[in-house]
Parts: C-alpha cells; structure tokens; sequence
C-alpha cells in the first residue's frame, strides 16, 4: 500500500453481485452478440435491477423536482404562518411547516437544489479530476509527483470540514456550493484516472499511435481519456450521491443554502425543532427523500461498475 | 523493511507540510487578519494597521507561513477569538471526550462488522447475506444526522428509554459513570461505520474463501470451525487495518455531526460553535488537528498492514 489518503469507501466496498455471480451469468457458455464493449456493459447494466430501480428513481426525482411545481401549485414566496404546522389534509397533502409552507412543495423546490449542486458539482470535481489524472499519468516524472503530493494533501484534509469553513465563509448560493464541493472532491477521480492512464500509456495501441507521431495532447484526448471514462462514470454516481449529502449536512447545521433556495437538509434543522411536537410530517417526507435520492445514485454506481468490469474483461 | 517505513515516513511528513500550506492558504483566503474581529467593526484604519504591525499580519507571506509552521510545531495554534482562550487550552479540554467517543464507537463498529462480514461470506447468497447487505447498504445511503435524528425519535421521544442528550460530565471518567445518556451517541457512529466496514469485510472474505490455503485446511480434516476461526478470521481481518486508517476523516466528520446533534462537549461541538461565530483560528486548527491524525493513521496503517502481512512489503 502506498496510498496516503482515503479512498471512497463504495469504491472498495463489494459489489453487489460477486465477480463470480457476473460469470456465471454471462461466460457460461453463452455466444456473447456482436457488438461494443459499451453495449455488453449497457446489457449487464440493464439485467442488474437495484441499477435499473436506482434510474427510475432518479427520473423520478428529476420530474418531482422539476416538472412537479407546475403540476402542483403551492405558494413558496410567503408562508401563511396562521397556519403554521398545520397538519396533512385538504389541499396539504404533507401539511405545513413551521413557516406555514406548503411541506410537498417545498419538498419539491428542495429536490432542485439537491439535484443541481449534486451534478453540477460531480461534474465539476470529475473534470478537474480527470485532466489532473491525466496530465499526471501521461507527464510522469516531476510532474506527477508534484501533481499527486497536492492530491494526497487535499485527500488528507476531511472534506467536511473544510466544506463548512467555507462555506459559512461564502454562503448562500447554488454556485458558491458547487464551487466548494466540487473543488475538495476532485482528489479521488484524479488518482482513478492516474491509475488508468499508466496503465493504459503502455498498451499496444497507445504505443503505435505515439510511433505515428500523435502528440502527447491527441494522446490524451483520442485514446487516455476515453478509455478511462468508464472509471470515471462510475465515480461520478458516487460523487454525485456524496455531494447531495454533503450539501444536506451542511444545511442541517445551519449553513446551507440562503433563502429563496431550499435545502432538504435545512429543512430537517427546522423539522427537528418540532419532533417533540409530534410533527412528523415536516421531517419523515423529507428525509426519506434525500435517502432515496442518495441510495438511487448509489444503486446506479453499484450497477455500473459491475457492467464496467464485464466491459473490462472483454477488451 | 526499515527503508520502506523510512520512506513511508517521509511521505507522510511532506504530505502535512502541503496540508500546513494549503490550511495556510485558507486562511488567508477567507480571513487574512483577524484585527477587525478583534478591534470591532469601529476601529479606525489606523488602529487596524498598528494591530496588523504588532501581530505580524503586514509581513510578507512567506515570513508569516514561516512562523505558522513555528508556531504549529510547537503546539501553539493561536488564541479564539470569541472564547478568550488559547485554541490549543480549548483543544486540551475537548481532546479526550471527543477520543472517547470515537474510540468506544470504532473498537465496536470492527467487532461488529469483522463477524458480520465473515458470516455473510460463508453464507454466501442466503436470506441472511442478502439482508445484511441490503441493510448496510441502505444505512450506508443515510446522512448521519439522519441516523441520530431517528434514534433520538424512536428510543427517547416514543419509547422514552433513553436520554436525548449527551453527558455533560466534563471529566472523561464521569462520561464513562454516565454511560447510559453515551449509547445513542455511540449507537449512531456505530451504524454509519459498520454499514461502511461489513460491505468491505464480506468481498475480503469471499477472496479469502477462494483461495487455497482454505481448501488446504479443509482437506487435511480441520473442522470447519477452525478453519472459520483459525484460519479465514485471522486473514480476511487485515484489510480492516487499512480501513480503519482511511475512515478516519469520515469518523472525524461523523464525530463532528454527532456531537453537535447530541450536544457532546466535545471538538466536534467546539468546532460546531466555532462555525457560528466565525472563529477562524479554532476552524483552521481543528481542520489542520483533522489531517494530521488522517496522515499519522494512514501511516500507521500501512506500517502495521507490512508487518502483519510481510508479502505486501514493497522494497
């Protein structure tokens, strides 16, 4: 082991289904069909229904939040607080909350937020990652070393904490969020892609193109980072499932999101003031929402990775 | 050997140096002088640039990246801002509740998850693996405050067995006599890292599994208990050396979460009170105090991981 800092405990963790499972799915004997790689693992993804279950759910998550506000009408703007904590009912569905908003749509306008910080800042962190990693790899020598000193600096500090400094630091928007995020959570996929790209600089295809005269920029860009994508995807679920928590904490300690915006993680700060109340329905709704959403996006990395590791052994 | 632990140390002694920089670097970037925290939002330019003088903040940066690394090395990591008290003072009074806690809370999450994870293993794809998967890999999808929210629902609202609070005995000793009031405190980090540790411990033991020195023990007549026992416990145990070294920041941040929820006098808490009242030398040190035992137990790790298992020595 020369790793120094932590790495992503899904990322490690078992499958799913074993390595043994997937071949006594798929090599037992049967005539694989003519196509790419990409479609085995499209086929192995699809057979895999916790994945499958984690797509739908993040559809669903992705309507609720998006498309539900016009199909369900609920004053956001100004809480009628005569009412507030009122529970379930006529025209409430889930009730109130403390401020007298409507507790469904503010549910609603919480999964945006959640959705938003957890792509953008995924994607963020993926391709800052990625270029890191392959700039490391492809450069070698000094380089790499420098480059993956300041990696395993940044995957020493706790993310968390340094989220919260700066967050209460520079608070309130949906682009201060990704931005923090996504920034302290690009050390894992730059060491990902690191790996794959020594690895992969020594093929046969890689060589023949250097020996044609690629530079090391169409290196990069035609072969490295394509074949590493596959890695890449897979942690980008994981990412995104660990930057909705974050952001949730974040909330729920007081430091999350400024108004208009929602976050389900304020909300259950708020929620939890009245759990002595009874009130239920202003914490179970949401927090059952971020669980699901988290644990889709878990299921769909699960998925993808056993699919990748079926397109790995083909190639 | 003695190189690699030499060369492992050194690493580890770069990497804190980077960490050093970059905490340095943040606190530059969100506080460069604390002159108007102290002096008041009033103090005219003039006070604030003779405080500034006097403090050393208007030297170059390097001077003062200099004394900071100095002043580090010898424990002194400034005064609070708002407690009238030295943070490394604040940080001696918290250190051994918030190591209690941790402690206790990791020694039975790996007594835990070791034998679930075994036990699945061996009863590979039964209703029971399959539960224990699902179910870990379900908590595994929860925030942690989540976790202590529903705790405190469930076991102090509703059934009223347990208190909703911490002990605030402010001896080490005197939370130990109050136990009670520790257990869903405890109870909360234990779900969160089992969930994280058995997935782990099931794959490392299905490898272990398949591996001929299991069939060796078995053929020569060892009864199966030994061979579970003596044999697959002892082997499949060791990744859990290096997980515990690379939880570590995630065992900081829940430790954060659950003392705040729980309102545990504690360096969670203390860091939690901090974030309310910006105070940044109490943040950055806790945040630097937070990398180092990452650095040190990813050290000790790697070391303890060699000598147990000599095959991994890399030289």
């Amino acid at each position: 082991m020369t790793s120094i800092g932590p790495v992503d405990p899904t990322q490690a963790a078992a499958p799913l289904a074993t390595e043994a499972e997937l071949l006594a799915e798929h090599d037992a004997g049967q005539v694989y069909e003519q196509g790419s790689s990409w479609r085995l693992a499209w086929q192995t993804f699809r057979e895999n229904y916790f994945a499958v279950i984690g797509v739908i759910l993040v559809i669903f998550f992705v309507l609720f939040s998006f498309v539900g506000p016009y199909l369900y009408h609920s004053n956001q703007l100004t809480g009628s607080i005569a009412d507030a904590n009122l529970g379930p009912g006529k025209g409430h569905p889930l009730g109130l909350d403390q401020n007298g908003f409507d507790e469904l749509g503010r549910i609603m306008k919480g999964g945006q937020t959640a959705l938003e910080i957890g792509f953008a800042a995924a994607a963020l962190a993926s391709v800052i990652g990625t270029l890191v990693g392959a700039i490391a790899g492809l450069a070698g020598g000094l380089v790499d070393a420098l480059l993956m000193r300041i990696v395993d600096v940044g995957l020493a500090i706790p993310t968390l904490f340094i989220i919260l400094v700066l967050a209460v630091r520079y608070n309130g928007t949906i682009t201060a969020f990704v931005l923090i995020i996504g920034i302290n959570s690009w050390f894992v996929p730059a060491r990902l892609v690191r790996g794959e790209v020594l690895s992969l600089r020594t093929r046969d295809f890689v060589q023949a193109s250097r020996s044609m005269g690629a530079t090391q920029w169409r290196l990069m860009w035609r072969h490295l980072i394509p074949n590493a994508l596959g890695t890449v995807i897979v942690n980008v679920t994981f990412q995104i499932a660990d930057a909705v928590l974050f952001l949730s904490t974040v909330g729920y300690l007081g430091f999350g999101l400024n108004p208009p915006y929602v976050d389900w993680g304020d909300q259950l700060s708020d929620g939890v003031t009245n759990l002595l109340n009874g009130y239920w329905w202003e914490i179970y709704p949401v927090g059952g929402c971020l669980i699901l959403l988290v644990l889709a996006f878990n299921f769909i990395g699960d998925g993808l990775r056993d699919a990748l590791d079926v397109r790995l052994r083909r190639r | 050997m003695i190189t690699y632990i030499l060369r492992r140390t050194a690493t580890a002694v770069i990497v804190v140096i980077g960490v050093m920089l970059a905490i340095f670097a943040a606190l530059h970037l969100v506080y460069p002088s604390p002159a108007r925290a102290v002096l008041g939002l009033k103090a005219t330019p003039q006070a604030v640039a003779a405080f500034n003088h006097t403090h050393g903040y208007d030297r170059p940066l390097w001077h003062q990246f200099l004394t900071y690394i100095n002043q580090t090395v010898h424990l002194n990591f400034g005064e609070s801002l708002k407690q009238n008290q030295s943070v490394g003072q604040l940080f001696k009074e918290n250190a051994g509740r918030s190591a209690l806690l941790s402690g206790v809370a990791l020694v039975i999450a790996v007594l835990i998850a070791v034998p679930l994870g075994i036990a699945q293993a061996v009863k590979r794809n039964s209703i029971f693996d399959y539960t224990a998967t699902g179910v870990s890999f379900f908590l595994y999808s929860w925030p942690i405050f989540f976790v202590c929210l529903v705790l405190i629902a469930v076991f102090s609202l509703k059934l009223n067995w347990l208190p909703f609070e911490a002990s605030q005995a402010t001896s080490v000793f005197g939370v130990v006599r109050d136990a009670k009031s520790m257990i869903l405190p405890v109870s909360a980090l234990v779900i969160v890292s089992v969930a994280a540790f058995s997935r782990y411990m099931r794959s490392s033991a299905l490898d272990n599994l398949a591996q001929d020195y299991i069939k060796v023990a078995r053929a020569k007549g060892l009864s199966e208990r030994s061979v579970l026992f003596r044999h697959l416990t002892r082997n499949s145990s060791l990744p859990i050396i290096t997980l515990v070294g690379l939880s570590l920041p995630d065992l900081l941040a829940g430790n954060l979460i659950v003392e705040s929820v729980f309102n545990y006098q504690g360096l969670g808490l203390l860091f939690f009170t901090a974030l309310g009242n910006e105070d940044y030398p109490i943040l950055l040190a806790y945040t630097l105090v937070g990398a180092i035992l990452v650095v040190i137990g990813n050290l000790v790790a790697d070391i303890a991981l060699t000598l147990a298992d000599p095959r991994i020595r890399l030289i």
